[in-house]
């Protein structure tokens, strides 16, 4: 994206980008580290992808077919983990480092050197996590969630790896947030109260102190791993006086706030692109602010609903039922004001606009799912289903990555000074929403008449709709294809972006020129 | 980089350093809450010191022994009796029979776990092996005794409860350390209550 912002810019900037390769690796500026963040995902999104699709191949018939057991497990691993730390967080790191600055009228992230570190120590993590399918044992095939005494007592020694990529993931993440926390606290253009920032801001304020929450939790849980696996202690370890529950409740803690980190910025996102395209203001901003707040804080007490099965005291499952339920409002809260912003609105749509609908009407058929899960008596029936699968694919495909695919279609003009070709912007779209709706909808059904997760292989009744899953699989890994090559053809040319590029769109990136110059603001700009 | 950006990045790194060390206080707070609640099935290690527990007018309660053995653990361990019956507030002994069927010297500490939960409370030992750490000779075998007791108080939802033991190989590791580390852990929940 950024060659042709070079070949653009460099005559009328002295301080352009540096030439060759060096540029990318010494890089402090803001907009070079978004795109690196950015193309750096997009890899993961079709590494991951792959195994995503061997796991599909495997499921298409029943019986033992193309992988063995034990590496459809490392499969089933590394996608989960290279689709979470990988493609989704790094994305939108990505989105952060382009937009944020030039949103708040900032000439730059707060901390640039700092920036490039924790951009350049992933590519580290994930080949440290992938090498290890290499390796004696195999690659972790303890599943994402990685529960101890599977990922200490029985692991792989590959898990040691597994620990250090987890380290340095986290160290990255932990550096970005810090980042965009300092940005967009000290560094607004005068007049940009925070009840003025755009809203794709405040999801990242909000995520980012998210991140600072629970990624050193995270980290303590993989180094207490590490503790018991080589210098003999035991946390998990039931022999020594510790506990493998206690290892669920660290993780969840954990885990529960991760998930809406891969969530809140798609929130942000969907607002933009809806008021844009509906030719309105948002509906209700000062509540789609409360309402990202009240779900970042009761995301951390929610998170045993995540382990009703492993012997909750009744007074327990109630409180982690209600308090989980309670989410439904604030979630409640912004489905409504999306639906109201469209209320008649003069509404076109393009690519943007069609992966934000689909992003609300999915993303709530992913929540309400996720209510069903929540009432813990179901839950006992539906725990370590395919329903569960059903439900945080609802929530993270055409959720979080569909999100994001709208928020790439929605600035690469920007980005790039190009506009991308509508057509097949288009083509792109809906072989997506097609190829998602066919691949896990019936994964719902096969659930809850029983599918457990993680099986390389199934009972004859579920046969036809895993075949059907499977073929939307391959539809929707094949449509990344073409998202992939659309992209590609933005980058290299095409029709000129105008600065505002969108007729409704609002916000200090659409006042400078497309592409965005190498330096924006270096000036504050003034916020009435 | 300006004064308030420099303040903003140190509270972040101790908030960073403070959940960190969060997720290590995690692991006694989940002991101490485990202990308050007595949730989890976890029976303490220590023999009880409260003379006066035995009442005439118990009620019935069934005991099921189970043993396993952990991971790679070796000794041949089982229960003497599957099942007994027992009135509450009424002592009762039984065995279980330990052999070491290596040949070589080994050490084994067994961990007791009860089921449903909220008996685990109101059983209290006079005596059990578990309270120490076995020592058995190449081919030694023992019987090794559990004095035990029901208290009044058992909940009456409750007539029958597992009593599970799963002995560990800790020959590698210091004996007095973990019998320490245990009585320690128990004494600092449970000032006010009798000792079991």
């Amino acid at each position: 994206m950024s060659a042709v912002i070079e070949s653009h810019n460099h005559d009328d900037h002295h301080h352009g980008p540096a030439k060759g390769l060096t540029r990318w690796l010494y890089t402090t500026n803001h907009k070079d580290i978004g795109t690196l963040y950015l193309w750096f995902s997009f890899a993961m999104f079709l590494i991951g992808g792959a195994m995503a699709m061997v796991i599909r191949a495997e499921l298409f018939q029943p019986g033992m077919q193309i992988v063995e057991p034990e590496f459809y497990n490392q499969m089933l691993t590394l996608h989960g983990l290279i689709m979470v730390f990988g493609a989704v967080m790094p994305a939108f790191v990505g989105l952060a480092n382009w937009l944020v600055p030039m949103m708040v009228g900032a000439p730059d992230m707060a901390l640039p050197r700092m920036n490039n570190l924790s951009f350049w120590i992933l590519p580290f993590a994930f080949f440290v996590l992938l090498s290890s399918l290499f390796m004696e044992g195999g690659a972790p095939n303890f599943g994402w969630t990685f529960y101890a005494p599977l990922s200490t007592t029985y692991a792989p020694p590959s898990v040691t790896f597994f620990i250090f990529s987890v380290h340095i993931m986290g160290a990255s993440s932990i550096m970005g947030s810090i980042n965009v926390i300092v940005t967009i606290m000290n560094m607004r253009a005068p007049g940009m109260t925070l009840m003025k920032m755009p809203l794709f801001v405040w999801s990242w304020l909000i995520t980012a102190y998210l991140l600072i929450a629970v990624m050193p939790v995270l980290a303590g849980a993989v180094t207490m791993m590490l503790m018991d696996i080589h210098f003999g202690t035991s946390f998990f370890n039931a022999s020594g006086g510790g506990d493998p529950v206690l290892f669920q409740h660290i993780f969840w803690f954990f885990g529960h706030p991760e998930v809406y980190i891969m969530i809140l910025p798609a929130f942000g996102i969907a607002s933009h692109i809806i008021e844009t395209f509906s030719r309105k203001q948002l509906f209700g901003y000062a509540s789609m602010v409360w309402a990202m707040a009240s779900i970042a804080i009761l995301s951390f007490v929610v998170w045993a609903h995540h382990m009703f099965t492993v012997g909750l005291p009744l007074a327990a499952e109630l409180f982690f039922m209600w308090a989980t339920m309670l989410i439904a409002v604030p979630t409640g809260v912004k489905v409504f004001n999306w639906v109201t912003t469209m209320f008649k609105g003069s509404i076109s749509y393009e690519t943007p606009m069609l992966f934000a609908i689909a992003f609300v009407v999915l993303f709530t058929i992913g929540g309400f799912s996720g209510l069903m899960l929540a009432i813990t008596p179901a839950d006992f029936q539906y725990h370590d289903t395919y329903f569960v699968v059903a439900h945080f694919h609802y929530v993270l495909v055409p959720g979080s990555i569909f999100s994001i695919m709208a928020a790439v279609y929605y600035w690469i003009p920007k980005w790039t000074g190009n506009m991308y070709d509508e057509r097949l912007g288009k083509l792109h779209f809906w072989l997506s929403f097609i190829g998602v709706n066919v691949t896990f909808f019936p994964q719902h059904w096969i659930g809850l008449a029983g599918m457990p997760r993680r099986v390389p292989d199934y009972a004859l009744q579920f046969a036809d709709w895993n075949m059907i899953s499977s073929v939307g699989a391959f539809l929707f890994g094949a449509s990344q294809i073409l998202f992939l090559f659309i992209v590609l053809k933005t980058v290299m040319g095409g029709k000129k972006a105008t600065p505002e590029v969108w007729e409704g769109s609002r916000g200090l990136e659409w006042t400078v020129e497309s592409p965005a110059p190498y330096h924006t603001f270096t000036t504050p700009p003034k916020v009435n | 980089m300006n004064e308030g950006s420099k303040k903003t990045v140190k509270t972040l790194c101790f908030a960073v350093l403070g959940m960190f060390t969060f997720s290590f206080a995690l692991v006694p707070l989940y002991n101490v809450f485990c202990e308050v609640t007595g949730l989890n099935g976890k029976i303490e290690l220590r023999a009880t010191n409260d003379k006066n527990i035995e009442i005439d007018n118990g009620r019935d309660i069934s005991i099921q022994f189970v043993s396993h053995n952990n991971e790679e653990m070796p000794w041949a361990f089982k229960p003497s009796e599957d099942n007994i019956q027992i009135k509450t507030g009424k002592y009762r002994t039984t065995t279980f029979y330990v052999k070491n069927t290596t040949n070589k010297t080994m050490v084994a500490q067994a961990i007791p776990s009860v089921a449903p939960s909220n008996a685990a409370a109101h059983l209290k030992k006079l005596e059990c092996f578990c309270f120490e750490q076995q020592e058995l000779a190449p081919g030694e075998e023992a019987l090794l005794p559990v004095r035990l007791i029901f208290d009044n108080e058992l909940p009456t939802s409750i007539n029958s409860v597992v009593l599970s033991y799963t002995i560990f190989d800790v020959t590698d590791y210091n004996d007095v350390e973990f019998t320490q580390r245990h009585n320690d852990d128990h004494h600092a929940g449970h000032e006010m209550e009798p000792s079991i």
